[in-house]
């Protein structure tokens, strides 16, 4: 069965998007090394395309490729082949060739340029957000039959995780200003995988300074390793949770 | 072979197959017939595993295929439009294909690959490929792997009439070697020679499933298609 993800790959890399989005997370990586002295300040910059730009591509890519590949689905399900294996593996190759691409695309330049612990979190932030992202992909692929419809919802998630969430978290911090709102702000972070990774970078960049008092919480949860851990199991639990739903509702639909 | 009990299934508020009980035994030639939306490509697909049925369960080999996948092994599906990813070559289908159950299969079967003429084109990618070239394909995949049922689905559609007996005499040797296979066709005259018993389907119920003796003697026509015709005027008249 694994030659299933081993068709999946090839599939994705005739795709040539792929390589596309392996030389533009290249080139941007290079050219903010090359601009700036500061190999500090480019990995704050870097930052904010793995925040942005990684959740973005991961949600849309994977979810055009699920719907360009029912004919695939079709195909494959007419064969001896299990409909959890098939989508497990469909995921694996999908994750596996967006993985490539950041490690690749950011992983090469931040060692030529700044082979520093941060520069290595960096780019595993990258990765489990691409990992966790083209899980909610796959769940929205799954959910929504239409193809224009799942697009639209995976835009959606991309612009909660993105924007939405953290104007709600500053309104609820705002009407609850008053009142001790540390732990809560965690609990809130833990909601939200983008988050989640952005408080790990700036705690990494050494910029939690810039977080106030909240900060120096943070630091002292996430910067321990109990911290660090829980953190990582948050989001290997916003990849497998999606993926095991999605997983549920195929097995249930009809072709 | 194949026993199908009380089957139902719903789409949104559409009612796709009310209750249908039917059972296929090995080394028949079965014809599902029917108008355009009776069912019997629901029926078909729920054999398969790709629509899941609402009520009901299907017992292949006496055993429930509901949630199971080893039974496929043993199908061989020609579908009725076959869908294929659009960026890889016949060649690379079949390949892929026979690479996927190389563990179960040590030998294949391409006979029809030759007869049809696919052998000379594999590297013809499937966007170029016309309706009928697709339907060779199908065909091909679904013979490929000495299947012990087979289930086509409009196979002579879209051929030409070579290609068409050619398909033909494919099914009636599959038929002599005991094979069970289950045919939807519009084109009753094709299936003249072949068909050993007749599944009459309409608005998702099984109107009538008997041998094609039987409905013979019962409408008094030798061919196929005057005898459905019979029978659906009978009934025309009964509602």
């Amino acid at each position: 069965m694994k030659k299933i993800t081993k068709y999946v790959l090839l599939d994705i890399i005739r795709n040539r998007f792929i390589l596309a989005y392996f030389l533009i997370l290249l080139l941007i990586s290079f050219s903010l090394f090359m601009l700036e002295d500061n190999p500090d300040k480019a990995l704050l910059g870097l930052m904010n395309v793995v925040l942005f730009i990684i959740p973005l591509v991961s949600l849309v890519f994977s979810t055009i490729y699920l719907y360009n590949a029912s004919e695939f689905i079709e195909l494959m399900l007419s064969q001896p082949i299990p409909r959890s294996i098939l989508l497990s593996r469909m995921y694996l190759g999908l994750s596996l060739s967006l993985v490539l691409s950041v490690t690749l695309g950011i992983g090469l330049p931040v060692l030529f340029y700044a082979p520093s612990i941060q520069g290595m979190v960096l780019m595993l932030s990258g990765i489990l957000l691409s990992v966790v992202f083209s899980s909610l992909a796959l769940l929205a692929s799954v959910l929504t039959r239409d193809k224009a419809r799942g697009i639209g919802v995976a835009l959606l998630l991309w612009v909660y995780f993105s924007f939405i969430f953290d104007g709600l978290v500053l309104l609820l911090l705002f009407q609850f200003a008053d009142y001790p709102l540390e732990i809560p702000m965690m609990v809130f972070g833990m909601l939200n995988p983008i988050d989640l990774a952005r408080i790990f970078l700036l705690l990494q960049i050494d910029m939690s300074a810039m977080l106030g008092f909240t900060g120096a919480v943070f630091q002292d949860f996430f910067g321990s390793v109990i911290g660090m851990g829980i953190s990582l199991l948050v989001l290997l639990c916003w990849m497998g949770i999606p993926l095991w739903i999605a997983i549920r509702k195929f097995n249930k639909r009809d072709l | 072979m194949i026993e199908i009990k009380h089957i139902q299934k719903k789409f949104g508020r559409l009612v796709a197959l009310k209750d249908v009980n039917l059972s296929f035994i090995a080394g028949e030639t079965i014809a599902l017939i029917g108008p355009n939306g009776s069912g019997k490509t629901t029926l078909i697909k729920t054999i398969l595993g790709l629509v899941i049925p609402d009520k009901g369960d299907i017992l292949f080999q006496t055993k429930s295929v509901l949630g199971q996948w080893k039974y496929r092994e043993k199908i061989g599906y020609m579908p009725q439009i076959g869908r294929y990813p659009d960026n890889m070559r016949i060649g690379q289908i079949i390949d892929m294909m026979v690479d996927l159950r190389k563990d179960t299969i040590n030998r294949t079967d391409e006979e029809l690959m030759e007869s049809l003429g696919i052998k000379s084109i594999m590297d013809k990618p499937m966007r170029t490929l016309s309706g009928g070239t697709r339907q060779k394909v199908s065909a091909c995949l679904a013979f490929m792997f000495h299947p012990d049922v087979l289930i086509l689905d409009e196979p002579t559609a879209g051929l030409d009439p070579l290609s068409s007996e050619i398909l033909k005499d494919k099914m009636s040797r599959e038929k002599d070697k005991g094979k069970l296979i289950l045919i939807t066709s519009h084109i009753l005259s094709d299936l003249d020679d072949l068909v050993t018993e007749v599944v009459y389907m309409q608005d998702g119920l099984v109107r009538y499933h008997e041998t094609t003796e039987i409905l013979q003697e019962q409408t008094g026509e030798k061919k196929l298609n005057k005898v459905i015709a019979t029978l659906m005027n009978r009934h025309m008249e009964k509602v």
